[in-house]
């Protein structure tokens, strides 16, 4: 105990840290130690403060009671970490789980932006020059001239990680780095956090899939409704253990496949293409079926037309050849008001930016399916009394983690965003006679494991009441366990319609990458 | 001289005071701060500019008290904005109100004796032409036969916009209109680097004001500045938020007006009322055109958090 060279190198200890919002305890008194050299997971259910915890500790928000101490000389010496800016001079970068990057800049101007030691007189081509040369050195090959906007979500992400490298970090926070990556991204990723802690630095890495806690990381903390309830060394621990602590009981199985018969056909596509913003062909001639009871998964890397396909199906794209059905009736070129009241709904990928409106409340956000009819509508008035009672309800049916219905949707946790969303679009489909068609995209992306249960639990009762599932996923053994069949999209066409009987993940990786099956 | 060096020699000179507002806007608004009050910070600087030329018979002096008026009128702005998170369109707004207003009472004390100021004829800035290059066949002309505030106008444009895409604090300013969550958290900061460009906006402002009354119609008239702050701010859009950009739109207000001047001094039978209107109709149009090319515009769009207060512990 008492034997000082088996002591690990602390470099960073969080005690006692408190943080409160309005209405919410966020942070209750968490201690935390990360060493030098490892990776530590940060576990724990949506809302249970990870966020939260990481960013007080990045100098974004001031923690009301705790001391957060760093190493130097070998010593732990508290510091109050004033501002972002302070952070990172002592040497903490952080990686949010919403990218904070200038759409319109470029990725060199992204990460030199706010450094003291970039000359006055800017020589964008030598600065990027050095900014691939770190991207390389750590697995990570950007294009420093490009501009951000014409990025995918992976490449941003190397330029965050980048931002905060080129800075000199020496503990790296890495919010939810993996929610929004392929698979493969997700691989390239874990490489480069390991060659990081080679070389002494530290990472916080907070994730939902446990699988990848239990491959990257060296030991893990689980946060439970803001406290610490475990810090344990991964080698000592399993993933059943992980998701227990997480949210305080066991999980049970995954929803039973479909039992009953197929309904009749709720969504017909027949070759239907469409173009995207830049005027190129996003999908070519699909054609699709999708039955009442059924769930019909869509497999692909993301940005081979899986979004066009939510797009045009919900109306909120046009389409350039083809035709749309909804239960037999020709619904090509409908308005998204008119997709709607033809029973279909759609819980989109981008919650903030489609889903909900950040700066209105959940009472408003829940209410904007039903809002036009009564007993919400009082001819053209709302009777608001009658709105709180309904988002009462549905916080409470759908286990949305919020102070109450008058929060602005936007400070919700990203999980709890997305219960919500669900418990509208889900809502709203229970008044299309014979079933709606539910479109959903990356449901349960950014969820911790408990939200991802009732989420699938959710879907699997509404193909049950006979709806159809357009499951949109990047999750391979979600689709697997819970499709009916799955159609494999590659550049915007479908590669191949198969039963997760007769397939197995190797084919499915094989279609997905292009390749046709016979 | 040819009618078309004439008009465009007059379209320089009107276009001036313009360029001045719609690059102090540009500036403001690069910062994210929205600032409705450039029609009353222009008649205000016009208002004080030529009080003070008159009284210290210093026309430098009058420029140098527009451009602190200026500044300190888009301070209040900041404050209520940034400081205090009132929504920037009211505050704008009340600033223009008030402006003109004080400016119009300015105008009836600020004479000599605490008279009026109409009608006084007092310092101004006039033509000088530059050596060698004024004699230039019709660029001499159209360029280089102007006053000292024209001359600072085309150092001015070039350095603004080397500024803003060249330099560092170039790039702070561009990144905090865009995304001030991004740029604090890179340790930026944005409610100093928001003051210090709304401020210099407003000097902009009270600069153009400047030229009006010691130059362009020098002296002191009720509603100098004829809305031209407005149409300052329809400039910035029509600019993209580029400086550069700017004087071309703020050249093609100047030259329409040059026209329409020149049209009633012939004689024309059109009516007064509605030749005096094109000026700010074709600016109008010019919008409508610009903003229907939508996809264009998501391209080079407004800073992405124009008008938006920043809370560093608020969720966006
Ligand atoms: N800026 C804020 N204003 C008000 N409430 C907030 C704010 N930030 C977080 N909260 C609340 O604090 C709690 C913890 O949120 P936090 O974002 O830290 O959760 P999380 O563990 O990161 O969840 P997720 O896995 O969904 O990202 C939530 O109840 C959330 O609604
Ligand atoms: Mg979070």
């Amino acid at each position: 105990m008492t034997d000082v060279t088996t002591i690990p190198d602390v470099a960073v200890q969080l005690a006692g840290v408190t943080k409160r919002f309005p209405g919410v305890l966020a942070n209750d008194s968490v201690d935390l130690d990360v060493r030098r050299g490892e990776i530590h997971a940060l576990l724990g259910e949506n809302g249970a403060g990870k966020s939260t915890l990481m960013s007080v500790l990045c100098g974004l928000y001031r923690p009301d009671e705790g001391t957060i101490s760093l190493a130097s000389d070998g010593r732990l010496k508290p510091v109050d970490i004033r501002s972002p800016r302070h952070a990172i001079e002592l040497g903490i970068g952080m990686v949010h789980q919403h990218f904070k990057l200038v759409r319109s800049l470029s990725v060199t101007e992204n990460v030199i932006i706010g450094m003291d030691g970039v000359p006055l007189r800017l020589d964008v081509d030598k600065l990027g020059a050095e900014i691939a040369e770190i991207g390389l050195r750590y697995h990570m090959p950007v294009e420093p001239g490009a501009t951000i906007w014409q990025l995918s979500v992976g490449e941003q992400q190397r330029v965050e990680i980048l931002k905060v490298l080129y800075r000199g970090a020496d503990v790296l926070i890495l919010d939810e780095p993996t929610a929004v990556l392929t698979p493969k991204e997700s691989q390239d990723l874990g490489r480069t956090l390991r060659t990081m802690v080679a070389e002494g630095k530290s990472i916080i890495f907070i994730s939902h899939k446990l699988d990848e806690v239990m491959s990257f990381a060296d030991r893990v903390t689980v946060l439970r409704q803001g406290r610490n309830v475990a810090t344990l060394d991964v080698s000592a621990t399993s993933k059943g253990e992980l998701a227990k602590l997480m949210v305080g009981r066991e999980l049970s199985a995954p929803p039973a496949r479909r039992a009953g018969e197929l309904g009749t056909t709720l969504l017909e596509l027949k070759g239907v293409s469409t173009l995207n913003d830049r005027g190129l062909p996003a999908l070519r001639e699909i054609s699709l079926t999708l039955g009442g009871g059924e769930i019909l998964g869509i497999a692909g890397v993301a940005g081979n037309g899986q979004r066009f396909l939510a797009e045009v199906v919900t109306g909120l794209r046009p389409t350039t050849g083809g035709a749309i059905e909804v239960r037999g009736k020709d619904r090509t070129g409908a308005s998204p008001r008119e997709m709607i009241s033809a029973g279909v709904v759609h819980v989109p990928s981008d919650r903030l930016g489609m889903g909900l409106a950040g700066n209105l409340s959940l009472a408003d956000n829940l209410a904007m399916r039903s809002y036009r009819r009564p007993p919400l509508a009082k001819g053209i008035f709302l009777d608001r009394r009658k709105m709180v009672v309904e988002a009462n309800g549905l916080i409470e049916r759908f286990n949305v983690m919020t102070p109450g219905p008058a929060t602005p949707a936007r400070s919700l946790s990203g999980g709890n965003q997305q219960k919500a969303i669900l418990a509208r679009e889900i809502t709203a489909g229970h008044e299309a006679a014979g079933g709606a068609v539910i479109v959903a995209a990356y449901p349960t992306r950014g969820l911790d494991v408990g939200a991802i249960e009732s989420v699938r639990a959710r879907l699997a009762e509404e193909r049950d009441r006979g709806s159809g599932v357009l499951l949109i996923s990047e999750d391979l053994d979600e689709l697997m366990a819970m499709a009916d069949r799955i159609a494999v999209f590659h550049g915007g066409e479908v590669m191949g319609i198969v039963a997760p009987s007769e397939t197995s993940i190797e084919e499915l990786g094989l279609l997905m990458a292009g390749e046709r099956r016979t | 001289m040819d009618l078309v060096t004439s008009i465009l020699s007059i379209a320089v000179f009107a276009g001036t005071s313009l360029v001045f507002a719609t690059v102090g806007e540009i500036i403001a608004e690069r910062a994210g701060i929205l600032n409705l009050g450039l029609e009353g910070m222009m008649i205000m600087g016009a208002v004080t500019a030529f009080a003070t030329a008159y009284a210290t018979d210093n026309a430098y002096l009058g420029v140098l008290v527009a451009m602190i008026v200026g500044g300190l009128m888009a301070l209040i702005h900041a404050i209520a904005t940034i400081s205090l998170r009132a929504d920037q369109v009211v505050a704008g707004l009340a600033l223009t109100i008030g402006g003109t207003g004080l400016a119009s009472f300015l105008g009836q004390e600020l004479g000599p004796g605490g008279g009026p100021l109409v009608g006084l004829i007092g310092p101004k800035f006039v033509e000088v032409p530059i050596p060698g290059m004024s004699s230039i066949p019709v660029i001499g002309e159209i360029l280089f036969n102007k006053d000292q505030l024209v001359y600072a106008m085309y150092l001015i444009v070039p350095l603004v916009w080397w500024f803003l895409y060249k330099t560092r604090p170039g790039l702070h300013l561009r990144a905090v209109g865009e995304n001030p969550q991004a740029t604090d958290a890179l340790g930026v900061n944005v409610f100093r680097l928001r003051y210090l460009y709304t401020v210099i906006g407003g000097m902009f402002a009270g600069l153009g004001g400047a030229h009006l009354s010691l130059a362009y119609t020098p002296g002191w008239t009720e509603n100098l500045t004829g809305g031209r702050g407005w149409i300052a701010i329809a400039l910035v859009i029509f600019a993209t938020w580029n400086p550069a950009r700017a004087v071309v739109g703020a050249l093609l207000f100047g030259g329409v007006n040059a026209i329409q001047f020149r049209l009633q001094a012939e004689g024309t039978t059109i009516s007064a009322n509605l030749l005096n209107m094109t000026p700010y109709l074709l600016t109008v149009i010019v919008l409508v055109a610009v903003t229907y090319f939508e996809a264009f515009r998501k391209k080079v769009g407004a800073p992405a958090a124009l008008g938006i207060p920043y809370n560093r512990e608020e969720r966006v």
